[in-house]
């Protein structure tokens, strides 16, 4: 198929691309112009060059700075142009601006930071992370500083505020300073940070604010009242927004709970729901995925070594892995035991669960009883922030994945000859194969394919969760239950029933704890089943099933 | 006696009946009677491990009142038999402490007072009692809801496995307060008797004996009312009863109780029997491991389901402590042979035999 090639590749690409825009090194050259421009600027001009030095954060500052104090850094005269340099060890220098060795520094004249410069230089060096190229890092500094409400470090603030220019940054640097402000300032300016950190609805000032609240109500001074009154004002915008990321975020978490149940029961939906085959054993094909994996990872290993790059690709080379193994294990199932059992729902599933114990067993034999751990690639490592709701790449690609699999069942389905075939044989087998559709084998590729889905998902499922011989069972209640919601036979209804109990599940958990959010979960199926008992898109028929 | 083989119609069934009774009593005789250097002698552990499968045998004469007669595959069999079980179980456990003390399994989850629910299974009555009503209720709602909607088949199936996976994992937490993962155990006295000892063990052995004669009493007697009829013709044709104007809701119902009770009181046995109780006896895989026990016997058959428990788990107990790495790959291969090969189980496969070698029709 052309075209689950190509959406598998391009979706390949965009997440390599999202992995690759992280920080980037920027390079010294900029701060090293300045640091030569501040040493050969006169008095006057030395602190205003200085606080350029706030917008770098490199190592070479460091040095530099350290070196001036102690006497390593001297100006050669060429020829009326000042060269500043660094002293590197016995005879050596380095041209500053450009981090050439220079030759003939011997007969450079040392030069000493003036007094007045020293503090602020020393301010430069101890709150260089404040300056970092990264701004995660300038982030997590201010906030740092900020948060131990020291007085010293709200001028350290307030001199770099002003120059952040990433509006983030800037943002961070003003809660961490309004923070502070909080224990270091007068009334008026506490009133003000107050009403600032409720604007920014900042979390972290959350605790600092409810102490100044019960501080305020404690005290009888003027303005406690009004400053008491911000301070509520603030906690409930800080606390409806931290609902707001909460909501969201317990969102995307059900959507990708959601698209677990719905690669895990897609398979279901397909051999139960429309070949009609209760196949008990689908979980251990979900292990069988996820043990592809753990294979497919191993090989990787020993071909490439691990934590190379060749090796980081193992997961696009182990997705079709544990899709085609299981779907070769599905046939096998399907020739040997289940096409005996067509019509006999009952029998195929007390026989399928037969085939579960063995291969559970199986496996426990060949790789143990532990679970075997699956390392994710690196370019599923990390997470991407969107209005302070943080998403794990991981959990992305489960979404896109779980709707491209949506998709190319569709299209599979409705739009190519076999999905023809496939259909009608489901509808009427008799009718199908008078028609010259031979049964038998569509029958094969189906149950083959949506083995293939389960495999698949046991190789998702290795990313978020363990790989263990049971790991299968966990899943095979919720998607008996997906399916039997969604409307047997139904693709779109175990679709829209999985991302349904995902969501509905993760909302849960919060307030009940895991297992009482899914004991309410079960309940409210079977009290579901009472007022639809076909499902969301029940199955319609003349017929009487008996 | 005369009397009460009256359900059995057939005199091969008469036969059976009384064959059951005679081994029964003749296991029983063989442990007391006999001294313990005679070769004929019964252990007194291997009279308590056949007074467990008793149990098990009873357990699945509940599932095949469903599954045979009724055409309701319940996959949580497992759940009422392991709730009357528990039920059992706090009376048992109140008994290894003075009257109002905490049992120990609870003083460690920190209850320093015994909750008020707990007082009423002081009583033994009570607690039998509770064996009865608590799986009766569980069945008496879950039924209502799922057969009012007319969930039926495989669906009822799925239904009764998710309920006892929602119950498993409710009783694995600590918090339920029946002692979380390790359930109860250490079980001390019943009516004044100590559990411990070769006496409790002939009781209870007789007890699940007397049981099994019941319930499989009850079963072949129902059989042969009016109801029993309606029963198998739902197994046959659903539609059609409703159709000829039986409410299949309530009758489906009420096999359901009943079997949930007759369930519940084989777990009631099976606790003191077994000394330990704990919630891995909820887990969907024991509702199928039922299953096949009835598979194996003979579905629909009155004797198969007791054949297929005792054969089954002595296999198990054997297996088990022989091949442990293969025991599950035994049973799973034998449910996939039983389903492909053998679809009336052991008795259905005698009966074949049997008519074929004396060249007759098949009964039946």
């Amino acid at each position: 198929m052309n075209l689950t090639d190509f959406c598998k590749r391009s979706l390949f690409w965009v997440l390599f691309i999202l992995a690759l825009s992280g920080p980037l090194h920027a390079e010294e050259t900029e701060a090293r112009r300045i640091l030569s421009k501040l040493i050969l600027a006169n008095s006057e001009e030395q602190q205003a060059v200085t606080e350029e030095l706030y917008d770098h954060g490199d190592q070479i500052i460091k040095e530099v700075i350290e070196g001036w104090r102690i006497g390593e850094v001297s100006i050669f005269d060429q020829d009326g142009n000042p060269i500043a340099l660094l002293k590197r060890g016995e005879d050596s220098y380095e041209e500053i601006s450009s981090g050439n060795s220079f030759s003939g520094g011997s007969e450079s004249k040392i030069n000493r930071t003036s007094r007045k410069l020293r503090k602020k230089l020393r301010n430069v060096v101890d709150f260089l992370d404040l300056s970092s190229n990264d701004p995660n890092e300038r982030i997590d500094a201010a906030m740092k500083l900020g948060l131990t409400q020291k007085p010293d470090y709200v001028e350290v603030l307030q001199e770099r505020i002003n120059r952040q220019k990433d509006p983030e940054v800037k943002e961070a640097f003003e809660v961490a300073l309004n923070i502070s402000l909080l224990k270091n300032s007068d009334p008026s300016q506490k009133l003000q940070a107050v009403k600032d950190l409720g604007e920014s609805a900042s979390f972290p000032a959350r605790d600092f604010i409810e102490a100044l609240r019960v501080e305020a109500s404690e005290s009888d001074d003027d303005g406690a009242s009004d400053l008491k009154e911000a301070c509520v004002v603030a906690l409930e915008k800080i606390d409806s927004e931290q609902k707001r990321v909460e909501f969201y975020g317990s969102l995307l978490r059900g959507l990708s709970t959601g698209s677990v149940l719905l690669l895990v029961s897609y398979g279901l939906a397909i051999t139960f729901g429309l070949m009609g085959v209760i196949n008990m054993a689908h979980g251990e094909f979900i292990a069988i995925g996820g043990y592809t994996a753990y294979v497919v990872q191993g090989i990787f290993e020993s071909t490439y070594g691990i934590g190379s790059t060749g090796y980081e690709w193992y997961f696009a080379l182990a997705l079709p892995a544990s899709f085609f193994v299981a779907a070769f294990f599905g046939i096998l199932l399907e020739r040997g035991v289940i096409q005996f059992l067509y019509n006999r729902p009952l029998e195929s599933l007390l026989a399928t669960w037969g085939i579960s114990m063995i291969i559970q067993q199986v496996i426990r034999l060949k790789f143990g009883a532990a679970n075997v751990a699956v390392s994710s690639p690196q370019w599923l490592f990390g997470s991407y922030e969107f209005y302070r709701v943080s998403m794990s790449y991981n959990r992305l690609f489960l979404i896109a994945f779980a709707l491209f699999v949506i998709i190319a069942t569709w299209l599979l389905l409705n739009k190519t000859r076999r999905g023809l075939h496939i259909r009608a044989t489901m509808q009427n087998r008799p009718m199908a194969s008078s028609l010259g559709i031979k049964s038998s084998r569509v029958n094969m590729m189906t149950f083959a394919y949506g083995s293939g889905l389960a495999g698949l998902a046991g190789a998702f499922l290795s990313q978020i969760g363990n790989v263990g011989p049971s790991m299968g069972q966990t899943y095979i209640v919720d998607s008996f239950m997906v399916v039997v919601i969604g409307g047997v036979g139904n693709l779109l209804g175990a679709a829209l029933s999985s991302l349904g109990i995902g969501v509905i599940d993760q909302g849960l958990q919060p307030l009940l704890g895991p297992v009482m959010g899914k004991i309410t979960v079960l309940f409210a199926i079977i009290l579901f089943l009472q007022l639809r008992p076909g499902g969301l898109f029940p199955a319609r028929t003349r017929s009487l099933d008996d | 006696m005369i009397a009460a083989l009256k359900p059995f119609k057939a005199k091969s069934e008469k036969i059976t009946f009384l064959s059951i009774l005679a081994a029964l009593v003749v296991m029983l005789l063989l442990n007391t009677m006999v001294g313990e250097g005679s070769a004929l002698h019964l252990p007194a552990y291997t009279l308590g491990n056949w007074g467990k499968y008793l149990c098990y045998a009873v357990l699945a004469m509940s599932l095949n009142m469903l599954w045979g007669y009724t055409g309701l595959l319940c996959l949580g069999q497992c759940l009422f038999f392991a709730l009357g079980g528990y039920a059992f179980g706090m009376h048992l456990m109140l008994m290894t402490v003075d009257y109002g003390k905490v049992p120990e399994f609870m003083q460690f989850m920190g209850y320093l007072e015994l909750p008020g629910y707990w007082y009423p299974f002081y009583n033994p009555f009570v607690a039998i009692l509770a064996v009865m009503l608590v799986p009766g209720l569980v069945a008496f709602i879950f039924g209502f809801l799922a057969f009012r909607s007319r969930i039926k088949g495989v669906y009822f199936s799925i239904l009764t496995q998710a309920l006892t996976y929602a119950a498993a994992i409710l009783f694995f937490r600590n918090e339920t307060g029946f002692g979380g993962n390790n359930g109860f155990t250490n079980f001390k006295y019943l009516f004044g008797g100590d559990l411990r000892t070769v006496d409790a063990t002939r009781w209870l052995f007789a007890a699940s004996g007397i049981l099994l004669l019941l319930v499989y009493w009850i079963i072949a007697w129902l059989l042969t009312t009016k109801f029993g009829k309606v029963q198998l013709a739902i197994r046959d044709s659903e539609n059609r009863v409703r159709f000829s104007g039986y409410s299949t809701t309530h009758f489906k119902l009420f096999v359901f109780v009943l079997s949930a009770i007759v369930a519940g009181l084989a777990g009631a046995l099976y606790v003191p029997q077994a000394g330990i109780l704990n919630p891995s006896l909820m887990e969907p895989k024991i509702g199928l491991d039922i299953v096949v026990w009835v598979a194996v016997g003979g579905r629909g058959t009155k004797l198969g389901p007791i054949i297929g428990a005792v054969l089954v788990s002595a296999l198990k107990s054997y297996t088990t402590s022989a091949y442990p790495d293969y025991w599950l790959i035994i049973l799973g291969g034998l449910f996939v042979f039983v389903v492909l090969f053998m679809p009336d189980g052991i008795v259905g496969l005698t009966k074949k035999t049997w008519a074929k070698f004396r060249k007759k029709e098949v009964p039946a």
